[in-house]
């Protein structure tokens, strides 16, 4: 499991996480959600130790902080919310990088693999500079899965971090990365993702932590977080949720109470 | 049957490795080449095949052709390969480290620094207790220009780098500054310099493997090659840093090693090459482009055939640089601007966009 304890980060004087504590278990996919400028990826950039934070990251019973780079690439595999490079790399050559961290070396056919489970299969002799934003993304994600194919390694799970791993996408592929992502948490690995939509997250995450203001409001199921009061609250703005009895929860902004605001 | 064996036979679409391979082969044999010629041209008439032929019947070659052939033009062109290949190397090394085609040791300031060093040597080494400098002899000079380009490849890396990521305009313009620093610095101690030390330090400047001797593939050879054995292993890092710092280390790249790795080998590599052979521009960045755009940015290729092919540029340079306006000899450096300065510029214009200048 994934353990973070009173997690406190500062930008120079200004402090951004308050004492965060957050937990995420394997077999289980973890959003983290809240408004704009709430923390929450900052709060994903101290679980993966992007940033210098106080407090205590445990990831598999290591603590992050002490723990070797290949030790960690070995577990883990992180999606950056948009990556630029500066050569010419094609989509396969991208793709293998993946292979770099020793567990996949030499797994060649992972490459075509993964490009296949992102939809982009055709797309291995493409240039990555000439994709689109969202093409970007999906082929960063063929990457990182590629380091991290099996969602357990000697029994023990593998991590998948997503920092807004949807936002650059059109509907139809946000629904394939996010199944590929829940995909990964039910074969027994674990999924952290933060999240910008609250009705994926609802659809697809097991676990939610609401961040405002640099603190954890609450972590619990997308039922027991998202309520009218609290998402209210936390984004500022009146929101609705509703649950049609066919499907799972959603949410809607309420627009009337808005004015009234 | 037939589609099976048809699977085996093709590579994975867009895997370039198969297509860098043959490159790398036909680069051995241009160099091969490339060598050849350089033994072969010169202002004397000795000609190779008829050494050849005199050799193969089992005579003694005349003392002359013997003097021309193995110190001459033999040290010249072993000083060639040496030069090119760490030049060209370097310029890879560099802008894998910046993630940026356009950093080179001759335009951001690494040549200069090293350029300081040699001077420093050349004109402040009398000062050195006799001792010291008896027993650094030859290696002096290499050994100040390896620190020069050490300290400025450093300077520059701390100015233009913030959080894994490298201005292009940061880059350039520190560069620009550290080479005016650098050329005040020199100017300086070139007028302190007596009438001795100033022509050692004209010839030096002047950017050329004309006068080649094995003293100075011998001074130069230990660093150059020290530096290339090292490349292999900083490959996979520098690939991985393609995707920005924190990406590498995230797919396990010791970032910070590969960082100190490649910036003493570009420190060694231009060093050796700036102190026998003075400033030589522009190679370290036409070859590793030309390269990438014929089999791609892989790094694992792209530093070996980079070594190759700088290699043969600066020998077919050199060649040019004898023959122009035989038999009189043109420095070699003003024969790689002439081929690098549009080179590069053809590079601004077709990445602008890419670049975001």
């Amino acid at each position: 499991m994934l353990k973070a304890t009173n997690i406190n980060l500062s930008y120079g004087k200004r402090q951004i996480l308050h004492g965060v504590d957050f937990a995420a278990q394997s077999g289980e996919f973890t959003a983290i959600v809240g408004p704009n400028g709430s923390g929450k990826t900052t709060l994903m950039k101290a679980l993966i130790g992007e940033e210098e934070y106080s407090g205590e990251v445990i990831l598999e019973g290591r603590n992050i902080a002490t723990a070797k780079t290949w030790e960690l690439a070995a577990v883990r595999g992180v999606l950056p919310q948009a990556t630029a490079l500066a050569f010419p790399f094609t989509v396969a050559e991208v793709v293998r990088l993946g292979l770099t961290s020793g567990v996949s070396a030499g797994r060649e056919n992972l490459v075509g693999m993964a490009l296949e489970r992102v939809g982009l299969a055709t797309y291995a002799g493409r240039l990555y500079q000439e994709l689109s934003g969202g093409e970007q993304q999906r082929v960063q994600l063929a990457r990182v899965l590629t380091q991290v194919w099996e969602p357990t390694a000697h029994g023990k799970p593998r991590w998948l971090f997503l920092d807004e791993p949807v936002s650059a996408l059109d509907i139809g592929h946000q629904l394939v990365v996010m199944q590929i992502a829940q995909d990964f948490a039910r074969a027994g690995g674990g999924v952290v993702a933060v999240m910008h939509d609250l009705n994926l997250t609802a659809m697809f995450c097991d676990s939610v932590a609401l961040i405002s203001q640099g603190q954890l409001m609450r972590q619990g199921t997308p039922s027991e977080v998202f309520c009218d009061e609290l998402l209210s609250q936390a984004y500022h703005c009146a929101v609705r949720v509703n649950t049609p009895p066919a499907s799972g929860t959603f949410l809607l902004p309420h627009a009337a109470s808005l004015a009234a605001e | 049957m037939s589609t099976m064996t048809l699977d085996m036979a093709a590579p994975l679409e867009g895997d370039r490795s198969h297509k860098a391979r043959l490159l790398m082969v036909a680069l051995i044999g241009i160099l091969a080449v490339s060598c050849v010629a350089s033994l072969m041209v010169g202002a004397s008439g000795v000609s190779l095949p008829e050494v050849m032929r005199t050799v193969l019947a089992g005579e003694a070659l005349s003392m002359r052709d013997k003097v021309i052939l193995m110190d001459i033009r033999m040290p010249r062109m072993v000083l060639g390969v040496l030069v090119g290949a760490a030049l060209a190397v370097s310029g890879a090394v560099m802008q894998g480290l910046f993630r940026n085609p356009l950093a080179d040791p001759g335009l951001v300031g690494v040549s200069a620094g090293a350029g300081l060093g040699a001077i420093v040597a050349i004109v402040l080494g009398g000062m050195l207790p006799a001792a010291l400098a008896t027993a650094l002899g030859y290696y002096m000079v290499p050994l100040a220009a390896f620190m020069g380009s050490w300290a400025s490849t450093m300077l520059l890396y701390r100015v233009a780098t913030r959080k894994g990521r490298t201005s292009v305009a940061t880059m350039l313009l520190a560069g620009i500054a550290l080479a005016a620093l650098v050329g005040a610095l020199s100017g300086l101690l070139v007028y302190k310099a007596d009438d001795a030390q100033l022509r050692t330090l004209t010839f030096w400047q002047m950017g050329s493997i004309a006068g080649a001797t094995w003293a100075k593939v011998w001074t130069s050879a230990p660093l150059i090659v020290l530096a290339l054995a090292a490349t292999p292993f900083l490959a996979r890092g520098l690939n991985g840093l393609a995707l920005g710092e924190a990406a590498a280390s995230h797919i396990g790249v010791p970032v910070q090693r590969v960082k100190n790795g490649a910036i003493v080998m570009v420190a060694c590599a231009v060093g050796a090459a700036v102190a026998v052979s003075g400033g030589i521009g522009f190679v370290g960045i036409v070859v590793p482009h030309l390269l990438r755009l014929l089999s791609g940015p892989d790094h694992k290729y792209l530093l070996i055939n980079s070594g190759l092919l700088g290699a043969s540029l600066l020998l077919v340079a050199d060649l040019i640089s004898r023959v122009v306006i035989a038999p009189a000899e043109l420095p070699i450096g003003i024969v790689t601007a002439t081929i690098g300065g549009p080179f590069f510029l053809w590079i601004l214009l077709r990445q602008r966009g890419l670049l975001g200048m």
